[in-house]
């Protein structure tokens, strides 16, 4: 029996949820426990008799078994799930209640619930998608610090302070509230949105670890669009997906065959995933509904831009520059006016993109930014000054991230030397 | 040809899911190539913890002799090789070794005088 790509880490976080929602958020340590020890005991089974027919029933048996267990023995102990406890207290209900809670259709919400309950918005953005990784998807802390290329302490204590505050509130969150299930939508949209820039953007160097965070991110978007939602997902929400599938999409050419960065103007565009591509315009027009205009669906509407043009020089820049100003004026950062500058580099040349890079207002922000450097190092280099060029690129190598970045950097350099 | 028995020693409780998934489809590698190479007699059964030992004319029961966790046999598998030294080969490509774990290779006696 072979096993479905990731199978482990993605049952965990079903099943984490799921029995979460029998022992009550306060417990969520106790269930990646049980968790932890049904797939110890699938380890030792399967490496000699093989997996069973259907790996994720079988993990859910014992782990159910396993809480069967713990729950008489502890019962008097400690206080479970408050919404099912007098049913989980009484040996006649027991059994029923937890078969119940953990049939495979009310898992699907569990996941939900269990998303919603990692972003307390009285916690930082950063905890959200620290709490998601671990408990949705079964990143252990040393897995989630090396694709972040941080200190496994670091990241240890974003996800206990995520779990003390989860602790607080006992119950999963409620997704059946319409109310608080809209305020609290914004928070899961942008925990996920950074989950898939770590992966497209982010500091690892490894290929196959960012494309599993894209990944991870665009598997739970697809929960947010399911049924388990209501059915009927918000514009933001297909805006959000969309944006993700039309990324995704240039992936695999963004790092070349030789695990180097390659810039958009030269991605090899045939080799782009068509997929994705027609699946990001599908969700982009769904995401064409009602009077909300989010920064996904703008983000998402500069990603169809570039994916719409067969060249770089095809390209509808002014459209661009002018979707950066709409971002801009929804949500003002530094990076995005250096996007747009860029955009207008290429539209109306050199010389003007370096006007508008100076002329960002917090441009300082950027300093620690290696392709804010890179950026005006391309442009003095299409400009004709190399010199410049090559101190701005020399600049980006001495705050690059990551190996790759900084050889990418370092190509760039040695361009600006040729003749 | 004699038949000998892998014995599969270590447990790594400390492992993430993807590590064990890795783990188990290494170990349906290795089974694929003992058997494509006509070296697996018997693929053997994993052992639960759960143990008694009976001792001596009073059938004395016990939990013990205690061992530590590392040294707990909890697995055997049968291949065939043409010796000792061959066996050994094979079960150097046991993922268990990746796992901090050990195997023990003895040959089974075939009563051949």
């Amino acid at each position: 029996m072979e096993l479905e790509d990731h199978l482990f880490r993605h049952e965990a976080g079903r099943m984490v949820s799921a029995l979460t929602r029998v022992f009550g958020l306060h417990n969520l340590a106790l269930a990646q426990d049980v968790v932890q020890e049904a797939f110890c005991r699938a380890l030792e089974v399967w490496s000699v008799h093989g997996a069973p027919e259907n790996p994720a029933a079988w993990l859910m048996t014992t782990a159910k078994n396993r809480a069967f267990d713990l729950m008489r023995r502890e019962k008097t102990a400690r206080t479970f799930a408050p919404d099912v406890e007098w049913m989980l207290q009484n040996e006649s209900t027991l059994e029923p209640i937890v078969e119940e809670l953990l049939a495979p259709d009310a898992i699907k919400d569990d996941e939900l619930r269990m998303m919603f309950s990692c972003c307390q918005p009285n916690i930082a953005e950063e905890v959200h998608v620290a709490l998601i990784l671990n408990v949705l998807c079964g990143f252990t802390v040393r897995e989630i610090a090396s694709a972040f290329v941080s200190s496994e302490a670091a990241i240890e204590k974003r996800i206990s302070r995520g779990k003390k505050s989860l602790a607080a509130s006992k119950s999963l969150f409620d997704v059946t509230s319409r109310r608080d299930f809209s305020a609290r939508l914004a928070s899961v949209q942008r925990a996920l949105y950074l989950l898939f820039n770590e992966g497209y953007h982010g500091a690892s160097a490894e290929a196959t670890v960012r494309a599993e965070l894209c990944r991870e991110a665009m598997r739970l978007v697809t929960i947010l669009l399911g049924p388990a939602c209501g059915g009927s997902p918000s514009p933001s929400t297909y805006a959000l997906a969309s944006l993700m599938h039309l990324h995704a999409a240039r992936l695999s050419t963004r790092i070349d065959a030789y695990g180097q960065l390659t810039m958009l103007f030269d991605q090899d565009r045939s080799q782009w995933d068509g997929q994705l591509i027609a699946e990001g315009f599908r969700l982009l027009d769904l995401s064409a509904t009602g009077a909300e205009l989010s920064e996904y669906h703008i983000e998402s509407a500069i990603a169809s831009m570039h994916a719409k043009a067969p060249t770089v020089e095809e390209t509808d820049w002014s459209a661009i520059i002018s979707l950066y100003e709409a971002l801009m004026s929804l949500r003002p950062s530094p990076v995005i006016a250096l996007n747009r500058a860029i955009a207008i580099a290429q539209r109306d040349g050199p010389a003007r993109g370096i006007e508008e890079i100076q002329a960002i207002p917090d441009r300082e922000q950027l300093h620690a930014y290696p392709f804010y450097a890179a950026a005006l190092g391309e442009l003095e280099l299409r400009n004709g000054n190399r010199a410049v060029a090559r101190d701005h690129f020399r600049e980006a190598i001495a705050i690059a991230r990551n190996a790759m970045e900084r050889e990418f950097f370092d190509r760039r350099m040695r361009s600006c030397e040729l003749p | 040809m004699s038949d000998y028995m892998l014995l599969f020693r270590g447990r790594n409780r400390s492992l993430s899911p993807e590590q064990m998934q890795r783990s188990i489809e290494k170990w349906r590698g290795w089974f694929d190539e003992l058997r494509r190479s006509g070296h697996l007699k018997d693929r053997g059964h994993p052992l639960q913890d759960s143990r008694k030992v009976v001792t001596g004319r009073q059938r004395t029961v016990t939990d013990g002799p205690f061992v530590e966790v590392k040294d707990l046999i909890n697995g055997y598998t049968v291949v065939t090789a043409t010796d000792l030294t061959q066996a050994v080969d094979l079960a150097r490509g046991c993922p268990m070794l990746d796992i901090e774990g050990s195997v023990e290779v003895r040959q089974i006696e075939d009563g051949s005088p």
